[in-house]
């Protein structure tokens, strides 16, 4: 760490590193949304992508207040230690959240959880999203979803369009040439914005490093409780997270690559335990972050079609 | 494995591939970013390539892999495909063909990559000007077999038209023509031959075999009357640092940083990305529209102050001065000022449905700036198979180029394209669609 930030620190003001150079796009994509458009909002998940989200924001606004405020779609099914970070963070940073409950849609009836052996509540993200933009009448929302992770995303814009009802139309994207961006929209037409869609899982955790970026203890090794569920390790804790029959505990050392809901994420074993051990890891990784996130695995569409659906 | 999937793109055998990247710290931090673009259809080997290089720098997960392969054997495949792991979008995968632009990322120890994997028919022009708009390098496949085709012509005029500052030539499929010089320097000749009149400064030819991986990570046993460097080591080391313009102070003013509250109340920052030039605190500028003359007072990125920025640095500027600025404007030098005007002479590409009419209105986007437009006149059609100047051409309908003048309702901030691509590019919106219709480089004023 030290070497690392001496040699960055002696750079010649001249040259310019990727990072310094995905920094600047995201900086210049989050600003254009700020003045292109009327209400925005920052998708804040509480995982490294949206934390990294937060600091390119400090970097384009500060010493202001960022000019929106950060929006979570609380699914209830949160690890417990991401929401605690979650409401520190916005306390350290001093701007607003929003927290838009998937529990609220289902008690209205106006979303249901996945019926069948593997309750998730990724489904009902898409109805509670949506509400939240017709309740707070956002017309962008910035995520921190990137180009690497799926390959229905290496296709999808920087600002990336949708209709009254959230869909998105792969077949109909705007051209987005040089670093013009085309917010033009109509009313009830809302945007999604993704600043860092040029990054790698590599860049994000480099970034992190180098920034000093704080995150949750869930992304560094630790001892927990898990089962081996079709070839992945869940993690365990109070219902409806149990163990189900025939499943043996194990306490086991692992960390998590991404930080989703309890009931999709899965653990890898790891014994990395600090920020340069993980860059470590992603280096030699066989295994794409995604790989971990069991909501993908349905079927080879399955992101795409969520997409369309009006998900992230 | 079951012999059938043995393929020709399952890599397994190749005992160099995939041995792994050594990545340090310092290195990674240190590095630098090329953008590229690769063009080309089914058939010219270009995913074969692209799997290559993403495969040979370990980007390519297990996962993703597993994946591909089993949904090539559920689709009835002999053999894994490997344009699955490339055609993202679920009608490409089921028609077997790429629609649109895939970014795809790849690092080595020296550098990290962005590809921009475009369609190469030319139904998908649109789509290779979208990529080739942010690219720093093209990529231009030839299959050795077939030699320079209208496809290449295309693809090279097109890196020449959005001044793409650096071009390789592969020239693939090399095992096909026994390793054959002779045909390789043919091809070269060809290429250079029609190549003279584009502006393209900087060509590189690499004869290889995306298949057998002769040329692509590691130097060819096979060929070794080419003394040159192989594609991944020319791409690690193609001097990148000099395609910046250093020379020529543009900023345009994106937003206005201005905190509400007693700590920062002097704070009054302009926000932006520096187009081209230096700018350096204690540096004289001029702030346009306005021709107000002030010096950078402090240059910083969310509060770190920094002693100077270069493009494409996003930073916030403040000015020893207090001036009307806004959003749109654009600080230079004094000395160094774009040309201002709202008679303007651009070759243009169409991306819409409906084609381009002279005499309509339409709103542009250039740099911070948004203006109405109206075209004035359509110069000529340019032929894109053939570069012949079309000049009863009487509308541009989708994927077609012309060279068009324009007059905006407020003047713009521009320089020639061909002196920076910031500031010498607009996109022109459909203001009934608000589409994205037209993709504009700025050749200079209307004479």
């Amino acid at each position: 760490m030290t070497s690392a930030t001496e040699s960055s620190g002696a750079q010649s003001h001249y040259k310019l590193t990727h990072l310094k150079a995905l920094e600047a796009e995201a900086i210049h994509i989050m600003r254009e949304v700020a003045a292109q458009f009327e209400k925005p909002a920052l998708m804040f998940s509480g995982g490294k992508d949206s934390i990294v989200m937060v600091r390119l924001a400090e970097k384009a606004f500060r010493p202001a207040k960022f000019p929106f405020p950060l929006l979570h779609i609380d699914t209830g099914h949160n690890f417990p230690e991401a929401l605690d970070f979650r409401d520190k963070l916005v306390e350290n940073i001093g701007e607003r959240l929003i927290v838009h409950k998937v529990q609220d849609l289902i008690d209205r009836g106006e979303a249901t959880e996945d019926p069948g052996p593997f309750p998730s509540r990724n489904r009902a993200q898409i109805p509670t999203l949506l509400d939240a933009i017709e309740k707070y009448q956002f017309d962008a929302l910035f995520g921190g979803a990137r180009r690497d992770e799926e390959k229905a995303r290496a296709k999808e814009r920087i600002f990336s369009f949708r209709d009254d009802f959230g869909q998105w139309d792969p077949k109909n994207q705007r051209p987005e040439l040089w670093n013009l961006y085309n917010g033009r929209h109509r009313m009830g037409e809302n945007i999604r914005v993704f600043p860092i869609s040029n990054w790698t899982e590599m860049d994000v955790w480099q970034y992190i490093m180098l920034e000093q970026i704080e995150i949750p203890d869930l992304y560094f090794s630790h001892k927990r409780d898990v089962v081996e569920r079709r070839g992945q390790l869940v993690p365990i804790g109070d219902a409806p997270f149990g163990p189900r029959e025939g499943e043996t505990i194990v306490n086991r050392t692992v960390r998590f690559r991404t930080v989703g809901d309890m009931s999709c994420t899965a653990a890898t074993d790891s014994p990395a335990a600090n920020l340069e051990e993980i860059v470590a890891e992603v280096a030699a990784a066989r295994a794409s972050e995604r790989g971990a996130r069991m909501d993908d695995k349905t079927n080879e569409a399955a992101m795409e079609d969520r997409k369309k659906e009006g998900y992230f | 494995m079951p012999a059938e999937t043995k393929s020709k793109t399952d890599f397994s055998t190749d005992p160099n591939a995939n041995k792994g990247m050594d990545f340090s710290t310092d290195a990674y931090l240190d590095m630098d970013l090329l953008r590229f673009l690769t063009c080309g259809s089914v058939d010219d080997g270009k995913s074969t390539l692209i799997g290559r290089l993403l495969y040979d720098s370990k980007s390519i997960f297990e996962d993703q892999l597993e994946a591909a392969e089993s949904a090539s054997l559920s689709r009835g495949d002999q053999r894994m495909d490997l344009a699955l792991l490339t055609d993202g979008l679920r009608a490409e995968r089921e028609q077997g063909i790429t629609i649109d632009v895939a970014y795809r990322y790849f690092a080595t120890p020296k550098r990290k990559f962005i590809i921009a994997d475009c369609p190469g028919h030319v139904q998908y022009t649109r789509n290779m000007v979208t990529g080739a708009s942010t690219a720093n390098l093209a990529l231009i496949l030839i299959d050795a077999r077939h030699g320079v085709i209208e496809q290449t012509r295309r693809h090279s005029f097109i890196t020449s038209l959005l001044r793409i500052p650096h071009l390789v030539v592969c020239v693939n499929k090399m095992d096909l023509v026994d390793w054959s010089q002779e045909t390789y320097d043919k091809i070269r000749e060809d290429f250079e031959d029609f190549a003279a009149r584009f502006e393209i400064t900087d060509i590189t030819f690499i004869p290889m075999s995306a298949l057998t991986g002769d040329n692509v990570v590691n130097r060819s046993q096979s060929m070794d009357w080419y003394q040159g460097p192989s594609l991944l080591h020319h791409l690690e080391n193609v001097h990148i640092a000099g395609d910046r313009d250093m020379i020529d102070p543009r900023f345009p003013v994106q937003w206005v940083i201005r905190p509400q509250g007693d700590e920062h109340h002097d704070y009054r920052g302009y926000g932006g990305q520096i187009a081209s030039g230096v700018f350096q605190v204690g540096d004289e500028v001029v702030a346009l529209p306005s021709g107000m003359e002030s010096k950078i007072k402090s240059i910083d990125i969310g509060g770190d102050s920094q002693p100077l920025a270069t493009p494409p640095m996003s930073v916030s500027i403040q000015l020893e001065d207090d001036i009307d600025i806004s959003r749109g404007d654009m600080l230079c030098r004094p000395n160094n000022q774009p040309t201002s005007g709202q008679d303007i002479d651009a070759m243009v590409v169409w991306m819409a449905d409906t084609p381009m009419k002279v005499g309509k209105k339409y709103t542009i986007r250039h740099t911070s700036n948004e203006a109405r437009c109206i075209i004035k006149n359509l110069n000529y059609r340019l032929d894109i198979e053939t570069l012949h100047r079309v000049e009863e051409a009487e509308d541009l309908k989708l994927n077609e180029i012309g060279r068009i003048a324009i007059r905006t309702t407020k003047p713009l901030f521009y320089d020639p394209y061909r002196q920076c691509r910031v500031t010498g590019s607009f996109i022109i919106v459909d203001e009934q669609t608000n589409n994205t219709v037209g993709a504009a480089m700025i050749i200079g004023e209307t004479s």
